[in-house]
């Protein structure tokens, strides 16, 4: 459990309040402030830092006694010019960001008061930088300095909030902690009024920031390893992490700490360090110099040694070393708590390891990593490209820097492309959440304005279909080799296949696969396939109901893709763009299908779909996917001349729900209604007639169409609810498709046409409009009613009367199903409707409750109403 | 029928000041004072206490202080500083 530490006295608790509400005041007024107002400011206070960066530097280095002045110029400048030539164009106010093509738009939002924590290392740039920010930003700053650094950053901030102020910034924007204690700080950190907490520092603010419950970019301490491996260039090498390691001294935590060196060029490694003037300490030196760096008893390195000169340090250890002396570079034999220079040394002392094989070194730079690294920097010098790539996924840096000095290199946009800053956010491994380079977004919130999206509509239906009497004479004009016609005993031995055969191209070689006329088995397509194989099929006609369709389609799926598995490609998808499997692209035995339907009602020559029975596991599989349409439609009304009045009755049912479900489907576009509406107004125009005079061509052969054209809609709209029941309840009772949409049909209008219990989202659809579009088709009809509601009760009642017509059974009791059989199936009726992907594009959500209200409507009959007790209306 | 006894029209160029003004009104204003804000587009600090100090006078004195014509940005920036739940706002 964290403890906190107790709060300041009363007169402390007021003066904390006092700089709260002033920075609180001045976030709130900033708040107003443009673009433009923000970036005059931004500019003024980049000079103002750059014109003082020499006398910062001075007092910084007076002050803390830590580091190299010219060093620390240096940084001031790049924490103002570099970190200003970053942010000076980017946008921070209002809109910042736009991607029209994703109706996408990203608004800023500024922050409010920020608590920043500032280090002794780096005590003015780190103020610099983070003023810089905070204004671009327009957010209030609240400073606590370290207390050994407290002159130099509150001068820093001093200098930047009078530029500010100069350019029109609130007053009280920065606000910088007088001496303070570990008290203010924690009470700070947990007040209300804060929003966000920066703390760059050691450990313990950055624990404290993440311990206080409020949004926190913590940067602490690193420990950064180098791989310097056999390819690198050696000279530049050398130089960079010389010139890194005593930057400041070795202040900046991104510098190296460890260098894990191959052994082919181990030992001219350190002959050029100690060449450019690094002093190479022996077993025994190393022993002395580790004591005199680090506290026995804590393990911590001695503050006193953090930014010290080289030859200081070496004095107070007790090493004679050269006077011009940058850099101490010490053997070590390992990593861990037994090898105390293998932590961070904030000061110009460098360990080296000798590593025999590239899997040693990499060992060694992720023991270096976990020993306080992790998250924050590591550096690689190499011309092996696969070498970089290894060493960037087993460490776990922010930063990985690539030839170039670790400290510069980390602070980004002098060797590197990497975002300038000031601040190393080390990730979750670190205790931060966030591994970037601190930057202006982090003191932004980001609001993103999403616009709703233009559905993505298609229609999609085979390139060719041919219809009329003799359309089948078409199959000449598509050159064949050897074609394979698919189709069931029946009408191979009425003839059917011979009059396509007549047909087909002279040079076709012309095989005739039979298959049973039920819903296709695995094992007949296997069949099917190896017969494909054997004829070396580039042809494939299918000749028969929706069932042999559907078992040519697949077997077409397995003929030119053999590593197609059905099973995964029969996954469940919510958005047939956005499913999980995809289906094969890549074809061995390219071929084309052709598809001659000799039933009018499934219309599975326009859709991609195809259900496939699996009899092992007795279950159906459904397959739905665009490279399943047949590439060719023939509907020729001589293939159903013949059809049996029952099955005119079961399909042309089938047709009219296809039809009625597409037109209201939350998928329905324009494309798809123009084919529902039509198909509606065939049906109810043809089907008794064809039904009653199967004889009469034209009501056959406009049936035959209606069906195609319904199917072309809902290939494209999907079905509905209507098709989820009828599924459920036929496969269960043994009744055919057709019936048993007739059961649910007129229930289902009534249900879909009024208030959906739950509403479900239909992008596609800007309006709850299934009540008008039944109430439309009803107009087309030529049916009575004023209202909607009439409408829609006409059109129910027209197609009870339809259904009349065709002696179609109106209720499930009327089967002979006895009710208390039905009662016990009801609930996995109600289980499987509910699983049955058919409903997804239905207009409303049905609840399961409501599946059940609707079987029990289809159970009793016409005249049973929605939201009564239908099972005690039953009794 | 409630008689609005006193108005206040904010002059962006004199917020403290007007402000100031309508508070030392306040004595006589009656049960309500209209402060009008729409010529006022942005408010700074020493505005926000002068309307913090307003806001006090007119719980002392019992007296409803609605606020016309404030801009978005302003609303918002009396949001951020719950200065809003002092007054009444109209348009």
């Amino acid at each position: 459990m964290v403890k906190h530490p107790a709060n300041p006295s009363e007169e402390r608790m007021a003066y904390l309040e006092g700089l709260i509400t002033q920075a609180k005041t001045a976030a709130a007024v900033f708040s107003q402030f443009t673009q433009q107002d923000v970036d005059g400011m931004v500019k003024a206070m980049a000079l103002a830092g750059l014109e003082q960066a020499q006398p910062l530097a001075r007092l910084a280095r007076e002050e803390t006694r830590i580091g190299v002045l010219e060093d620390k110029v240096i940084k001031n400048m790049v924490a103002t010019e570099f970190v200003y030539n970053y942010i000076k164009d980017k946008p921070t106010v209002g809109t910042i960001r736009e991607f029209p093509e994703r109706g996408l738009v990203e608004v800023a939002e500024p922050i409010g008061v920020i608590f920043s924590l500032i280090p002794i290392t780096n005590p003015t740039s780190t103020v610099l930088f983070k003023c810089l920010m905070a204004i671009k930003t327009r957010n209030a700053v609240i400073f606590s300095p370290h207390p050994n650094a407290w002159r130099c950053s509150s001068e820093a901030v001093r200098i930047m909030y009078e530029t500010a102020v100069r350019y029109g910034a609130p007053e009280g924007v920065f606000t910088c902690l007088e001496s303070h204690t570990l008290e203010d700080n924690a009470y700070l950190m947990r007040h209300q009024d804060v929003a966000l907490i920066d703390a760059t520092g050691g450990q313990g603010a950055v624990r404290a920031a993440y311990s206080s419950g409020k949004p926190a970019l913590g940067v602490g301490p690193g420990n950064t390893p180098v791989y310097l491996e056999k390819s690198a260039d050696l000279s530049m090498a050398v130089v960079d992490i010389i010139v890194s390691k005593t930057f400041d001294n070795g202040t900046i935590c991104a510098s190296e700490q460890t260098v894990v060196i191959d052994d082919e060029i181990y030992d001219s490694a350190l002959k050029k360090f100690a060449e450019l003037g690094a002093h190479v300490c022996n077993e025994k030196e190393t022993e002395i110099l580790g004591r005199a760096l680090f506290d026995r008893q804590t393990g911590c390195l001695q503050p006193v040694a953090v930014g010290q000169k080289a030859t200081d340090i070496a004095r107070v250890a007790g090493l004679t070393v050269k006077p011009a002396t940058k850099l101490l570079i010490a053997p070590i034999q390992g990593v861990g708590r037994e090898h105390p220079l293998s932590v961070e040394k904030l000061c110009p002392v460098l360990s080296v390891y000798r590593a025999k094989s590239t899997d040693e070194a990499l060992r060694v730079c992720v023991d270096v990593n976990h020993a306080g690294g992790l998250g924050h920097t590591a550096v690689i010098f190499s011309r092996n490209d696969d070498a970089i790539q290894k060493f960037s996924q087993v460490i776990n840096a922010g930063r990985i820097i690539v030839n170039a000095p670790g400290s510069i290199g980390a602070l980004g946009g002098v060797y590197n492309d990497m975002v300038p800053t000031f601040s190393f956010g080390c990730g979750t491994a670190g205790g931060n959440s966030t591994t970037d380079n601190v930057n202006i977004y982090h003191y932004l919130n980001l609001k993103r304005v999403a616009r709703r999206t233009p559905a993505a509509m298609w229609f999609r239906v085979p390139s060719q279909i041919y219809f009329n009497f003799n359309a089948v004479e078409n199959v000449r004009q598509f050159p064949s080799r050897s074609t394979v016609i698919v189709t069931n005993p029946g009408l191979e031995q009425i003839g059917h296949a011979d009059i396509v055969r007549r047909y087909l191209p002279l040079e076709a070689s012309v095989h005739v696969c039979v298959i049973p006329d039920a819903e296709p088995e695995l094992k007949a397509i296997q069949q099917g396939v190896e017969a494909l194989n054997l004829y070396k099929a580039d042809q494939i006609i299918a000749l028969g109901g929706g069932s042999m369709i559907d078992a040519a389609k697949i077997m077409k799926l397995k003929y030119e893709s053999p590593e197609a598995d059905l099973e995964e490609l029969a996954a469940p998808f919510l958005d047939i763009r956005k499913r999980v499997v995809h289906y094969p692209t890549e074809k061995i035995n390219p071929s084309r299908l052709i598809a001659i339907a000799t039933t009018s009602g499934t219309g599975s020559e326009v859709t991609p779909f195809a259900v496939l029975f699996d009899k092992e596991q007795g279950r159906k599989v459904t397959l739905a996917d665009y490279s399943l349409t047949p590439d060719v439609a023939i509907i020729d009304p001589q293939f159903v001349m013949s059809m049996p009045k029952g099955l005119t009755a079961d399909t042309g049912v089938d047709c009219l729900t296809h039809a009625l479900e597409a037109a209201v489907s939350t998928y329905a576009s324009c494309y798809s209604d123009c084919n529902a509406m039509q198909a509606i107004r065939m049906v109810f125009k043809y089907l008794p007639a064809a039904y009653q005079h199967p004889d009469e061509e034209e009501a056959r052969s406009m049936m035959h169409n209606a069906a195609c054209i319904a199917a072309m809609a809902f290939a494209n709209a999907g079905v509905g609810v209507n098709h989820a029941l009828a599924h459920a309840f036929g496969a269960r009772f043994g009744v055919a498709h057709g019936r048993a949409n007739a059961l649910m049909l007129p229930h289902v209008i009534r249900y879909n046409a009024s208030v959906p219990t739950k509403f479900r989202p239909s992008p596609n659809q800007r309006a709850y409009v299934a009540d008008r579009k039944y109430a439309t088709i009803a107009e087309l009809l030529g049916l009575d009613g004023r209202t909607i509601e009439e409408k829609v009760k006409s059109l129910a009642a027209a197609v009870e009367q339809l259904l009349d017509q065709l002696a179609m059974p109106r209720s499930i009791a009327a089967l002979g199903i006895a009710k208390d059989e039905f009662e016990r199936a009801l609930p996995d009726l109600v289980k499987i409707a509910f699983d049955d992907p058919s409903w997804l594009s239905n207009p409303r959500m049905p609840l399961m409750s409501e599946l059940e209200e609707l079987f029990w409507c289809a159970y009793n009959g016409r005249g049973t109403a929605l939201g009564t007790s239908a099972g005690q209306q039953a009794a | 029928m409630a008689t609005i006894a006193v108005q206040f029209k904010i002059d962006e160029k004199r917020v403290v000041r007007g402000l100031e003004e309508a508070r030392d009104t306040l004595d006589g204003a009656g049960p309500e004072m209209m402060l009008d804000l729409s010529a006022v587009k942005r408010i700074d600090a020493p505005g926000l206490r002068a309307l913090e100090e307003l806001a006090a006078r007119a719980d002392e004195k019992a007296v409803n202080v609605v606020v016309r014509g404030a801009s978005i940005e302003v609303y918002k920036v009396l949001k951020l500083m719950k200065l809003e739940t002092r007054f009444s706002f109209t348009n």
